[in-house]
C-alpha cells in the first residue's frame, strides 16, 4: 500500500491566517507546508507546539495536531510529548522573546538533552504581539516603546546559545530567502536529535528592515555568507573569504589570499568551537552566516534513551508485577 | 538465632510511644524505621512521625542538628504516633534538651552518657550536665548508658577503627530498646544482612552491637522489668508497613495498570515530595518514565505534553513549586486534559519550613490560578490512604478530562502505618476511551461533551482527528479560538459545572458518631488521626461529639451542608489559620469555629480534646439566639 501523496494545501487548517499583511511569518508558513509533504510523515503523526507571541499562532494554521501553549514553555511540552511518543514528529515554533527571554531556561535544556525535536525560532528582534517593546535580540541603542532612550541590553545570539548547550544541529535562514529556508527546514527535520533553526523574520510593523542588510538582495552578498559543508568560506560573489587566524576569524580578499588558505566549513566537527566562532560573526564587522553551522550525527537522543531504559529494565526484571511488589519485603498475616 | 526470652519480669501494656533523638548523623531515622517494622511484624498497630532538620548536616551536636523519630505501637487501633512519650532515647545533650518536654512524668529517659561531656554541653548551649539536674532525676526514670564505650568493646574484635566502630552505636541503642519492649531481633538481623552483606565485617559489627545492647538490658540492674505489647486486633489480611510517599507512588503505578496506560512522572526535586520520584524511578519495568525537569514549570508543562500524547501523566511538588506550576495547571484545565498534580504540603509561606508539616495550601489549590479555573482536589487522610487517593484521582481525571490535585502533607508523606495489601484483581479497572477516526464528512469536534461534560481524548497519531488545542478561549465544540462574549460565558460555566458535578459521583460524607448533635468536628488531610482519636476520647467521656473527615475537598460531598446544619457547633481543626473553615462558611453559610495551629507540628490529641471539651460545654445548652428564634 502506498501512502497518499500530500500537497502543501493538505497541511493548511480551516482557520484564517491573522498575521499582519506583509509579515515574514507568511513565508515561513508557506515553506513549512511545502517541505512537509517531502518528509513522508503523515499529518496525524506531526505535531506543532508553540509558546506565546505572533509566531506562536503558527499551529492553528496547520492541519496537524498542535498545541498553542504558554509563554516560553513550548520546548517543555515537546519534551513530555516526544519522551512518551517517540513515533511523532514534533516541531516547536517560537520567537526571540518566547525562546530567549521568558523561555531561555527551557531552550537551553531541550537542546542539551538532544531531544529529537525541531525548534524553529522566528527572530524579528522585537516584541510584536505586545506592540513593540525591545526583545533579547534587539540591537544596543534600539529605540522602542519601552526604550525611548535606546536599549541598554546586550543582545543574545540564539546560535551561540544553542552551541553553548552543545545542540547537535544549529542553522540559520531567512524569510526572504525562500529556497534556502525550505532546504534548511528540511535538513532540520531530517536530523536525528535536537535541531535549532533561527529564521530572520521581518516585522514590517514594529521593526521594519531591522535585518535589511541581510534580507535585501542587493546588500546580501556583502553581509551574508552561505555555509556549505566541505566548502571554503567565500562570500561577496567570491571576492571575499573567511580565514582562521589563531583563535579568531577574519575577512580577507580572495585577491590577496588563495582559496586554499580559507576556512573549510566542517559542520560535522564534534567540537563546537569553530561553529561558535562562526555564530559570533555579525554585521557590520563581519558577514553573518546562514545555512547549517553544525550537524553532528549519532548522538544519543533523550527520547530514545528514556524509552530504552524502560526496555532494558523490563528485559532485566521482567514485566512489573504489582502483587509481587506489594508483598515484597516484610509482611505479616492477620487472621 | 534471635534473642532468648528475657529472664526478668514482663509487664503487659496496651501501647508504647517512643522517641529516638540524636544528631542527624547518629542514624536515628534508621533506628526508628527498624523499630517500626519490627513492631508491625509483631502484629502491633503502628504510627510514626519522623522529624528531621532541613539542613543535611547541621553543625554536629547543636540543637539545630537534632533528628528525631517517634513511633507508637499498640495492641489496639491507633491513628497517631502518640502525644506524650513513654520513653525517650537521647544520644547527646542537644537531643535531650529539645525533646524532654514531651516525655511524660515517670517516663523512661535513656541517655548515651558518653555523649554528655563539656564539649557537647557547649555545642548544645547548656551550662551543666542536664542529666544531673535534680528536677530531671526526680521527674523521670533516668537510665544512663555508656553506649559509645560499650559499643566499642562489643565490636573490638572486628578492628574497624574508632570512627566506624562508633557508627555502630545506633544498633547498640536499638538492641537495648528491643529488649525493653520485648521486640524480636530477627527482622533487624535480616536487614543488617541485606544492607551490609557485601561488607561482612561491618555486618558482623552491627550485629554484635545490636546483641550487646540487648544483653545490656538483660543484665543491667537499671531495668527491673521489660514491657510487652500484644498484637492488635486488625482486620484480617496480609499487611506491610508503608510510608505516605511510597503509597502515593505505588497507587500511581496501580492506577496506570488499571487503566492500561504507561505512567509519565515529570517533576523537580523538592522536599518533601522528592521521595515519590525516588520511588517511581525504580519501577521502569512497570512502564514508568520519570523526567527530572530543569524547573517546576518545565515539570508541569512536560506533564501536559505527555497527557496530550495519551499517557497517564503526573507531576508533584510542594507549595513553592506549586506556585510556579500555577500557569501550567491553568493551561491543563482549559485544555481539558487528564493529569494529576500532587502537592505534598509543608510549612509556608515562601520557602517556609521545608521539613515540617502544614495544611496551608488548600486555598492555593482552590484559587491559586488566574481566571476561573476550578480543579477537583482530593486529600488523603493517612499514609496508607495515599494509595487509594492516587487511584481515585486518576479515575476522576480521565472520566472528566481534567487535572486533579492531590493535597498530601509532610506528616503523611514521611509517616508510616500498617497497610492491608489489596490484590490488583480486587481493584476496579479504569476505562479510558480514545476516539478513532470518524467519518471524513463529519468534522471532528474536540470540544464536544459527554454525560460528564468531558471532551474526547483524541491523541496524536489518530488519522482524521487532527486538531489544535491552546490556552486561548475556545469555541464550544470546535475548539477554535473564540473571543465571542457568550461563548466565553458558556465555556467558563461548563468547565465549572464539569467539576461541581463530580459531587454526584463521589461517596456521601460519612460521619463517625451521631449524624446530628452538639458538636461536629470537621477535619481534612493529615489531621485525621489526631482528630479521630480526640473525638473517640470525647465520646468515651460521654460528650455528644461526632467527626466528619473530608477527603474530597473540591467538590465537597453533596450532603456536607446538611450534615453541618445538624449540629449546634461545628469545629474545624486545621494546621493553618482557617482555610477549610473559610470555605465551609462561604459555601454553606454555616458558622464554623476554627482550631488552628501553625507550628510545623501535628496536633496532639490532648490539645484537641481540650479544645473540643471547651466547646462541648456551651454547645450542649440551647443558646440565647436559638431560643429567640
Amino acid at each position: 500500500m502506498s501512502l497518499p501523496v500530500l500537497k502543501p494545501a493538505d497541511f493548511a487548517s480551516d482557520q484564517d491566517v491573522r498575521w499582519c499583511p506583509g509579515c515574514g511569518d507568511y513565508s515561513i508558513l508557506a515553506q513549512m507546508k511545502k517541505v512537509l509533504p517531502d518528509l513522508g510523515v503523515p499529518r496525524e503523526k506531526t505535531v506543532f507546539i508553540s509558546g506565546i507571541g505572533c509566531s506562536s499562532r503558527f499551529p492553528y494554521y496547520m492541519n496537524t495536531y498542535g498545541m498553542h501553549s504558554i509563554h516560553g514553555r513550548a520546548p517543555t511540552f515537546a519534551t513530555g510529548l516526544k519522551s512518551t511518543r517517540p513515533d511523532l514528529m514534533v516541531w516547536v515554533i517560537t520567537g526571540d522573546g518566547d525562546a530567549l527571554s521568558i523561555g531561555g531556561n527551557h531552550f537551553i535544556h531541550a537542546l542539551r538533552r538532544n531531544l529529537d525535536i525541531n525548534i524553529v525560532l522566528f527572530n524579528n528582534r522585537i516584541y510584536g504581539l505586545t506592540k513593540g517593546q525591545y526583545s533579547p535580540t534587539s540591537v544596543e541603542g534600539q529605540v522602542t516603546k519601552s526604550t525611548p532612550m535606546g536599549s541598554i541590553d546586550h543582545p543574545v545570539s540564539p546560535l551561540s546559545l544553542a552551541l553553548a548547550a552543545e545542540a547537535t544541529f544549529v542553522a540559520r535562514s531567512m524569510d526572504a530567502h525562500v529556497k534556502h529556508l525550505g532546504a534548511t527546514l528540511k535538513r532540520a527535520a531530517q536530523h536525528k536529535g535536537a535541531s535549532l533553526v533561527e529564521v530572520y523574520q521581518n516585522c514590517n510593523v514594529f521593526n521594519d528592515g531591522a535585518m535589511a542588510y541581510a534580507q535585501e538582495k542587493k546588500q546580501r552578498p556583502e553581509n551574508v555568507i552561505e555555509l556549505e559543508h566541505g566548502k571554503p568560506l567565500v562570500y561577496a560573489n567570491g571576492k571575499k573569504g573567511i580565514r582562521l587566524v589563531g583563535t579568531h576569524l577574519e575577512s580577507v580578499s580572495t585577491d590577496d589570499v588563495p582559496v586554499d588558505d580559507l576556512l573549510i566549513h566542517d559542520e560535522k566537527d564534534s567540537n563546537p568551537s569553530i561553529h561558535m566562532m562562526l555564530s559570533r560573526m555579525s554585521y557590520p564587522h563581519m558577514p553573518e552566516p546562514i545555512g547549517v553551522l553544525r550537524a553532528v550525527d549519532n548522538v544519543a537522543t533523550y527520547d530514545d534513551q528514556i524509552n530504552q531504559q524502560v526496555t532494558d529494565a523490563t528485559a532485566q526484571k521482567g514485566d512489573g508485577d504489582l502483587d509481587a511488589l506489594f508483598t515484597s519485603g516484610d509482611t505479616w498475616e492477620v487472621s | 538465632m534471635a534473642s532468648a526470652p528475657t529472664s526478668k519480669d514482663v509487664q503487659s501494656v496496651s501501647g508504647i510511644t517512643v522517641r529516638l533523638a540524636g544528631d542527624s548523623g547518629d542514624g536515628m531515622q534508621l533506628l526508628g524505621t527498624q523499630l517500626t517494622n519490627t513492631s508491625a511484624l509483631a502484629g502491633n498497630d503502628v504510627a510514626t512521625f519522623p522529624d528531621f532538620p532541613a539542613e543535611i548536616r547541621a553543625p554536629r551536636g547543636t540543637r539545630a542538628g537534632v533528628s528525631g523519630f517517634q513511633v507508637q505501637f499498640a495492641s489496639e487501633e491507633i491513628f497517631t504516633p502518640g502525644d506524650t512519650l513513654d520513653a525517650l532515647v537521647v544520644m547527646n545533650p542537644a537531643a535531650m534538651v529539645t525533646n524532654l518536654d514531651d516525655l511524660r512524668k515517670g517516663g523512661i529517659l535513656i541517655a548515651n552518657e558518653d555523649g554528655f561531656n563539656d564539649k557537647e554541653f557547649k555545642l548544645a548551649k547548656v551550662e551543666a550536665n542536664p542529666l544531673d539536674a535534680t528536677v530531671v532525676q526526680d521527674t523521670y526514670r533516668v537510665i544512663q548508658v555508656p553506649m559509645t564505650r560499650l559499643t566499642r568493646d562489643a565490636v573490638a574484635e572486628f578492628d574497624l577503627g574508632t570512627k566506624l566502630a562508633d557508627r555502630c552505636k545506633n544498633f547498640f541503642a536499638m538492641g537495648l530498646v528491643y529488649w525493653l519492649f520485648g521486640r524480636s531481633l530477627d527482622p533487624t538481623l535480616r536487614f543488617i544482612n541485606n544492607k551490609f552483606g557485601r561488607k561482612p565485617e561491618v555486618a558482623a559489627a552491627n550485629e554484635a552491637a545490636l546483641r550487646a545492647g540487648w544483653a545490656f538490658g538483660e543484665t543491667t540492674e537499671a531495668f527491673g522489668e521489660s514491657y510487652q505489647v500484644d498484637a492488635a486486633n486488625l482486620k484480617a489480611g496480609t499487611y506491610r508497613n508503608i510510608m505516605g510517599n511510597q503509597a502515593l507512588a505505588w497507587g500511581l503505578i496501580a492506577a496506570s495498570k488499571l487503566s492500561e496506560k504507561n505512567l509519565f512522572y515529570g517533576t523537580y526535586p523538592i522536599t518533601p515530595a522528592s521521595d515519590i520520584l525516588h520511588e517511581l524511578t525504580k519501577y521502569k519495568n512497570f512502564g514508568v518514565r520519570t523526567f527530572q525537569a530543569e524547573d517546576e514549570i518545565a515539570a508541569v508543562c512536560a506533564t501536559i505534553g505527555a497527557a496530550f500524547g495519551g499517557s497517564m501523566s503526573v507531576t508533584a511538588s510542594s507549595g513553592p513549586g506549586i506556585a510556579l506550576k500555577a500557569e501550567g495547571m491553568g493551561l491543563g484545565m482549559i485544555l481539558e486534559l487528564p493529569m494529576i498534580v500532587i502537592n505534598v504540603q509543608r510549612g509556608g509561606p515562601s520557602t517556609g519550613l521545608p521539613t515540617k508539616t502544614e495544611q496551608s495550601d488548600l486555598l492555593q489549590a482552590m484559587y491559586g490560578r488566574n481566571g476561573e479555573s476550578p480543579l477537583p482536589i482530593l486529600a488523603p487522610q493517612s499514609p496508607a490512604d495515599c494509595f487509594n487517593v492516587a487511584i481515585e484521582a486518576w479515575r476522576i481525571a480521565t472520566q472528566c478530562m481534567v487535572p486533579v490535585m492531590i493535597l498530601s502533607d509532610g506528616y503523611i508523606a514521611n509517616g508510616s502505618e500498617p497497610w492491608r495489601i489489596p490484590t490488583m484483581d480486587s481493584l476496579p479497572k479504569i476505562k479510558i476511551h480514545h476516539p478513532e477516526g470518524t467519518d471524513p464528512d463529519e468534522p471532528f469536534m474536540p470540544y464536544a461533551r459527554d454525560e460528564y461534560l468531558a471532551r474526547p481524548w483524541a491523541i496524536p497519531g489518530t488519522p482524521g482527528l487532527m486538531h489544535r488545542v491552546g490556552g486561548l478561549e475556545k469555541e464550544d465544540k470546535t475548539g477554535n479560538v473564540s473571543y465571542d462574549p457568550m461563548n466565553h460565558q458558556h465555556m467558563t460555566d461548563t468547565r465549572a459545572a464539569k467539576v461541581s458535578r463530580i459531587a454526584e459521583q463521589i461517596p456521601a460524607q460519612e460521619v463517625y458518631g451521631e449524624a446530628t448533635g452538639d458538636v461536629l468536628v470537621v477535619s481534612w488531610g493529615g489531621t485525621y488521626g489526631a482528630c479521630q482519636t480526640a473525638v473517640r476520647r470525647c465520646q468515651e467521656a460521654g460528650h455528644q461529639v461526632s467527626h466528619a473527615h473530608v477527603r474530597y475537598m473540591n467538590p465537597l460531598p453533596a450532603n456536607l451542608g446538611e450534615l453541618l446544619r445538624g449540629f449546634r457547633k461545628v469545629l474545624v481543626p486545621e494546621l493553618n489559620t482557617g482555610q477549610l473553615r473559610m470555605l465551609l462558611r462561604s459555601i454553606y453559610l454555616v458558622d464554623c469555629i476554627g482550631i488552628n495551629k501553625v507550628q510545623g507540628k501535628p496536633f496532639t490529641v490532648t490539645e484537641l480534646v481540650g479544645s473540643i471539651e471547651s466547646h462541648v460545654a456551651t454547645a450542649s445548652r440551647p443558646t440565647a439566639e436559638s431560643n429567640a428564634g
